[in-house]
């Protein structure tokens, strides 16, 4: 019991005891590699993206428009009906300016990152993906974006077919 | 369907929090065991079942982690089972113990949660890369921090909370920490010290998170025969809740944890709870960064939404306040060995309802109490109530 114990057991090393083979460690990397197979839904989401489209599924029992598009919807539980195209056009639903990278080192210039509500799809059926061509000061909440594309030549059917998603410019009458 | 019977926690026990401990996981489950059981005054001859809950297998590199751990938590020649439900796990592990014994078919189980983070070298934030779906988000080079920094962002805009309003929460739990004897991260900062602190993903900063941490933790969990044979004061498992959201996370509007609602709803029905504010007196909800304890505390319905900063900016939330809110220093102060630290929150109310909890004992006499943990794609919560 908390008051009562007086000794909590546990000894701590510092990153240097390991570094410096102060205490005996074992090293080893993995070696696993993976190749992971799209699936249904997402191999045609990912064909799409190939041709600069966007792709979502739909469920005719309580009408959303789905993207990430799946064959079943999770809220009916049965299977989706019916494919269509939203728009490569959106709007920021949250983001934030990263200076981190995968493996947590540290950037210089930052990565941003947001959450983009498709047009034509169903409210709130966002995707994350990157931004550009934007100042990091600049970007806000609801701010209008559209996704920039590889060019054909480059596009392989990956997420990275876009390259990121840029600000709308107001469009002068 | 047969009658669940009640279920008593009789004992605890914790391990140091560190960034890196020299013992084993074995080890540490073995530490954390033996100071459960030899709190509650019984062996391990005395168990019939155990409950491990640990966190992802990549953070030890070691695949079957529940196997390898068993026999430091003293599960040799018995019924065991490990369970996972991410960041979830450390409340969930409780709980999965708990229908062990409700159930009828255990009279006792021990509950152990272990992590050991700092095997995965030199840091084990990658290993946290691998929790991102393969096709559609990993290719943009996914950071772990990067979903909270949507998710705290997007909570913030939604009801208009500033940075400044979220790092108190930051200052209290590390100062809180300042009086657990196992804490890692105990110390006196101020709201400016978190504002000051290095930018990783704003709009989260260095002092916003909790430390990556070795440790472990465990209770003995009895039922109510065998609780009146061994203690005069047992706490009671009155409130079990769980509950997931879709892994279309990035679907869902993130300012607000309806699944952790849905755990809580579940176990506050159970409990007989039905104005969560006025009858919990303390509770330890998950604080990996310091704005999911306001989203937290948001979610478990004990403030309205978007009303928790406010609270804590009254002192509503300090030890001596109305609603106390991790008086162990939570996960910001005491550190986050995930399962284990989740488990310690159990541990602490366990204490706090006791009366035994040294320098972070509450005043007025608590009766009841609440811990939750959370986690996966920022969809599972997991909710336990205890009353003595």
């Amino acid at each position: 019991m908390s008051e009562k114990i007086k000794n909590y057991r546990g000894e701590a090393l510092k990153s240097a005891d390991i570094k410096e083979g102060r205490v005996p460690t074992e090293k080893c990397r993995p070696k696993a590699k993976f190749a992971w197979s799209a699936g249904i839904a997402i191999g045609r989401f990912l064909e799409e993206l190939k041709k600069a489209k966007i792709i979502a599924s739909t469920c005719s029992k309580c009408g959303r428009i789905m993207v990430p598009p799946r064959i079943y919807c999770e809220n009916c539980f049965k299977p989706t009906d019916g494919w269509k195209y939203v728009k490569d056009t959106g709007t920021i639903n949250t983001y934030s300016v990263s200076y981190l990278a995968a493996d947590a080192t540290r950037l210089k210039e930052p990565i941003l990152v947001a959450i983009i509500d498709l047009d034509g799809a169903s409210e709130g059926m966002g995707i994350i993906h990157k931004l550009g061509e934007v100042d990091k000061e600049k970007i806000e909440f609801g701010m209008k974006v559209r996704a920039v594309w590889k060019p054909k030549e480059e596009r392989v059917g990956s997420i990275t077919d876009i390259k990121y998603f840029k600000p709308v410019k107001e469009e002068t009458p | 369907m047969f009658g669940k019977k009640r279920v008593a926690i009789v004992g605890a026990g914790l391990t140091l929090f560190r960034r890196r401990l020299k013992e084993t996981g074995k080890e540490l489950s073995y530490e954390a065991s033996k100071m459960a059981l030899d709190a509650a005054g019984m062996e391990l001859g005395d168990m019939q079942s155990v409950v491990m809950g640990t966190a992802p297998d990549a953070f030890d590199g070691v695949h079957m982690k529940g196997e390898y751990l068993a026999d430091g938590a003293g599960a040799y020649r018995k019924p065991y089972t490990r369970v996972f439900v991410g960041g979830g796990t450390g409340v969930f592990t409780p709980l999965a113990g708990w229908w062990h014994v409700a159930s009828g078919q255990f009279d006792s189980c021990l509950v152990v949660a272990e992590e050991k983070m700092s095997s995965c070298y030199p840091h084990p934030q990658f290993a946290f890369t691998t929790i991102f779906d393969p096709i559609l988000e990993r290719p943009l080079g996914m950071n772990l921090i990067w979903i909270f920094a949507l998710e705290m962002h997007r909570y913030m805009h939604k009801h208009g909370i500033k940075k400044e309003d979220i790092a108190r929460v930051s200052v209290k739990n590390k100062g809180n920490a300042l009086d657990h004897p196992c804490a890692q991260l105990g110390a006196k900062i101020t709201v400016e010290d978190v504002l000051n602190s290095e930018i990783m993903a704003w709009p989260v900063q260095r002092l916003d998170v909790s430390p990556t941490s070795d440790g472990a933790s465990a209770l003995v969990l009895v039922s109510e025969d065998v609780a009146k044979e061994v203690t005069d004061n047992p706490v009671w498992i009155d409130g079990a809740g769980w509950c997931i959201d879709s892994t279309h996370w990035t679907n869902r509007d993130l300012y607000y944890p309806d699944y952790v609602e849905c755990a809580a709803r579940m176990a506050y029905k159970m409990a007989g709870i039905k104005n969560p504010p006025k009858e919990i007196d303390v509770a330890e909800p998950y604080d990996p960064f310091d704005y999911k304890e306001l989203h937290h505390m948001e979610g478990l319905l004990l403030c309205k939404k978007g009303e928790a900063a406010k609270l804590t900016a009254e002192g509503v939330t300090q030890r001596d306040g109305d609603l106390p809110i991790n008086p162990s220093g939570g996960l910001l102060g005491v550190g986050n060995p995930i399962a284990a630290a989740g488990l310690m929150k159990v541990c602490e109310i366990f204490w706090q309802l006791r009366g035994e909890a040294g320098k972070r004992q509450i005043p007025g006499d608590p009766r009841t109490g609440l811990a939750q943990a959370w986690g996966d794609l920022m969809q599972y919560g997991s909710v336990i109530v205890l009353r003595r």
